[in-house]
């Protein structure tokens, strides 16, 4: 209850600063940011938190980037936030929220999300998937009303993949999680090995039965033992163990995946490409690193901010068209312009790949190529989704 | 073997050229961005004559129009520092407003207009009274900055809002905005200001805007063999007084642009160092200077043959790059 007060309290003082800055809008545009916090299951370490308002200040921040530029074409952009508590019925509020044509920013999982696309309520909607990584979104349950800038767990892994495959480290080592989310990671990993022609050679599942804090030195070397491997790849998306894997293998080798070198759509690491202008604002507002969440939000925000620009409509369905088409380019902070993808109307962008410090490498990495764009080498291609719903 | 031999007989010229006097060489400035400092090339050896400590992270750099002063914005600082030529001294650290990446000094060699690229507005200075004249609310992460001879106009880029702003330097307030591609860089207006060049780095393109109406005339698009596309990032543009070429950095494609001006295609790519940003024409506009931003170095390139001739160390991240004539060299 607390914290819904302070956030409708800052609702009110946005909007009383963009009534200061913007007189007499010729456009206004309402964009509707629509979360259902999750509630996390228990993890080991106490330095593992999430922010609870990851994603919702990556659209603000998007939100007040658009009014920049909207104040010298008279746009107004205003953000409706609806932010359902986890045993809340988030369908209930999409269907009261999404009737007639909107503009939705979504931070809700993949179940729920392909509810609120199929509400009757939503089908002129244009819906912006910031919260869900699963592929399956962007393969058999693609959506015409969905978009996505979050990237997809198939483009994390083939990011990964390219670059196991670059440094020659052949033969890997999975560590599976034992939660949903871990095996979704999993299975990735395990599709991106066969594309990428990277072996795993060894598999195994993570036993959750004792506190790892006080005896991962002697317990992880056993649980690693092999007579091989090139990389240890973790996949436990919660962040429950994979940071006790590091330096504690069997064979001294690196650990990528969840923990170690991580793909990821956005971190505080990634300040080439004019980047720490991006962190600057948003650390600004939130006071904490903006992350993959918030970076998918910003996105999504900023992609109807440039459409809205460039066509001068908020018309979901031309803003689709015009997004989808090749006109259409979004400047990201990471090197290189981003469009969406046609056939499952992914955002393709870079991938960077990091560590707590610094930034190891930038997928896709150099030297594989593709006929029309380099992006499609990592995430599901065209060949390789099986999104019908796109036209 | 070869190399070493001419690195030697360079390194012996440039002896003999600063015992000598320099009356027959200019110097060129050039802001090293990750190791605060400013390298001075002499352009008869090509060599690195002195290096100068300067404020933080400094990027754009230029000179004044009696050649006395060298501006250098010294974004880590937030301040523009005024640098005396003749002493190498900072003697004044300008109110600049935050984060002062780009700027450019209005013809009457008073008003210095600064992109703030942290804080959306654009600072004017007066760098006599050394105070702020006006403050101007622009676009997302002001960079590029330009002032048209005739002193009229002043333009600012604006990155992730994608505008050309106008602002008109008597009123120091926007009277126009014309939209181009994503991430515009830089910009430069054409000898007799009919046209404004704007560069857009992740758009890849570079948009010819005409003054009279504001709106895009032409749009120059690039194509280099053995180059992926998303690599040609067009950020320094300079134009040469004869009408004749643009010269367009293309970033990490590694290549400049060479575009004819009567038919607006690029006619030639020279490749460069890696990560080429802005570039500088010499008086004579017989040299030109491109500043590469990873490799760490300076190319050299003969404007009449279009060809690079020479390549030059400087220090880490070289940003900004700003001409001294020979005939303004102190003794």
């Amino acid at each position: 209850m607390i914290t819904t007060t302070i956030k409708l309290a800052s609702i009110g003082i946005l909007a009383l600063l963009a009534s200061n800055t913007i007189a007499a809008a010729d456009l206004k545009i309402s964009i509707v940011y629509l979360e259902h916090e999750t509630q996390r299951q228990p993890v080991l370490s106490s330095l593992v938190s999430w922010p609870d308002d990851e994603g919702e200040i990556g659209a603000v921040v998007g939100i007040s980037d658009n009014n920049t530029t909207g104040k010298f074409l008279k746009h107004e952009y205003t953000l409706e936030r609806i932010i359902v508590a986890a045993d809340d019925d988030i369908i209930a509020a999409a269907e009261n929220a999404l009737a007639g044509s909107r503009l939705v920013i979504a931070n809700v999982s993949a179940d729920n999300l392909l509810k609120i696309a199929n509400l009757p309520q939503a089908q002129n909607d244009l819906i912006f998937n910031a919260g869900s990584a699963d592929n399956i979104l962007r393969d058999t349950d693609c959506h015409a009303n969905i978009l996505h800038t979050l990237p997809s767990r198939a483009m994390l892994t083939d990011s990964l993949m390219q670059f196991l495959n670059k440094r020659r480290w052949n033969s890997v080592f999975l560590l599976e999680g034992n939660r949903k989310v871990d095996q979704a990671f999993a299975d990735s990993v395990r599709r991106s090995a066969t594309k990428y022609r990277i072996s795993i050679d060894h598999e195994k599942r993570w036993i959750d039965d004792s506190d790892f804090r006080r005896s991962a030195a002697s317990e992880i070397p056993v649980f690693t033992q092999a007579r091989k491997y090139d990389v240890v790849i973790v996949a436990d998306e919660d962040d429950d163990f994979g940071q006790y894997v590091l330096y504690n293998t069997w064979l001294p080798r690196p650990v990528a995946g969840t923990a170690g070198i991580e793909p990821t759509a956005w971190d505080r690491v990634v300040e080439q490409w004019g980047a720490i202008q991006l962190h600057n604002r948003f650390t600004e507002t939130a006071a904490r690193p903006m992350n993959s969440i918030d970076y998918a939000a910003w996105a999504a925000a900023r992609t109807i901010g440039e459409a809205v620009t460039r066509t001068k409509s908020i018309e979901p369905s031309e803003l689709k068209t015009y997004i989808l088409g090749n006109d259409f380019s979004l400047a990201g902070f990471k090197g290189t312009k981003m469009t969406y993808r046609k056939w499952n109307g992914q955002l393709r962008q870079p991938i960077p790949l990091v560590h707590p410090q610094s930034l190891v490498a930038l997928a896709p990495i150099e030297g594989f190529l593709h006929q029309s764009s380099e992006l499609d080498t990592i995430g599901l291609d065209q060949p390789e989704s099986k999104c019908q719903a796109m036209e | 073997m070869n190399t070493m031999n001419k690195l030697k007989s360079t390194a012996v010229l440039a002896c003999l050229f600063t015992f000598s006097h320099n009356a027959s060489a200019n110097w060129i400035y050039v802001s090293n961005e990750k190791d605060d400092t400013v390298s001075v090339i002499d352009s008869e050896t090509n060599e690195v004559i002195k290096t100068i400590s300067v404020g933080e992270r400094p990027r754009g750099v230029t000179l004044s129009h009696d050649f006395k002063y060298l501006f250098i914005c010294a974004s880590d600082s937030d301040t523009v520092q005024m640098m005396d030529i003749a002493t190498d001294k900072i003697i004044h650290n300008l109110p600049s407003g935050e984060d002062p990446e780009q700027f450019a000094l209005h013809p009457d060699n008073k008003h210095l207009y600064i992109a703030n690229e942290d804080d959306a507005v654009a600072t004017v200075v007066d760098i006599e009274t050394r105070k702020v004249v006006a403050q101007i609310d622009v676009g997302v992460e002001p960079e590029g900055m330009a002032v048209s001879h005739h002193g009229k106009w002043a333009i600012v880029t604006s990155e992730t809002t994608n505008m050309a702003h106008w602002i008109d330097t008597e009123k120091q307030e926007i009277f126009d905005n014309t939209l181009v591609d994503q991430r515009p860089r830089d910009a430069a207006f054409n000898a007799d200001d009919t046209e404004l060049w704007v560069s857009s780095e992740i758009g890849g393109t570079v948009s010819v805007i005409e003054t009279e109406t504001r709106t895009i005339t032409n749009v120059i698009n690039f194509e280099i063999k053995g180059v992926s596309a998303h690599r040609i990032q067009p950020v320094g543009i300079e134009l040469t007084s004869d009408g004749k070429y643009a010269f367009i950095a293309l970033g990490p494609s590694n290549h400049l642009a060479v575009v004819d001006r009567k038919t607006y295609k690029p006619i030639k790519y020279l490749l460069v160092g890696k990560r080429v940003w802005h570039t500088a024409l010499s008086p004579d506009e017989d040299k030109l200077y491109t500043t590469n931003g990873v490799s760490g170095d300076v190319t050299v390139i003969d404007v009449a043959t279009l060809k690079a001739t020479k390549s030059v160390k400087v220090g880490r991240y070289p940003w900004g790059a700003a001409i001294l004539p020979k005939e303004h060299i102190p003794n």
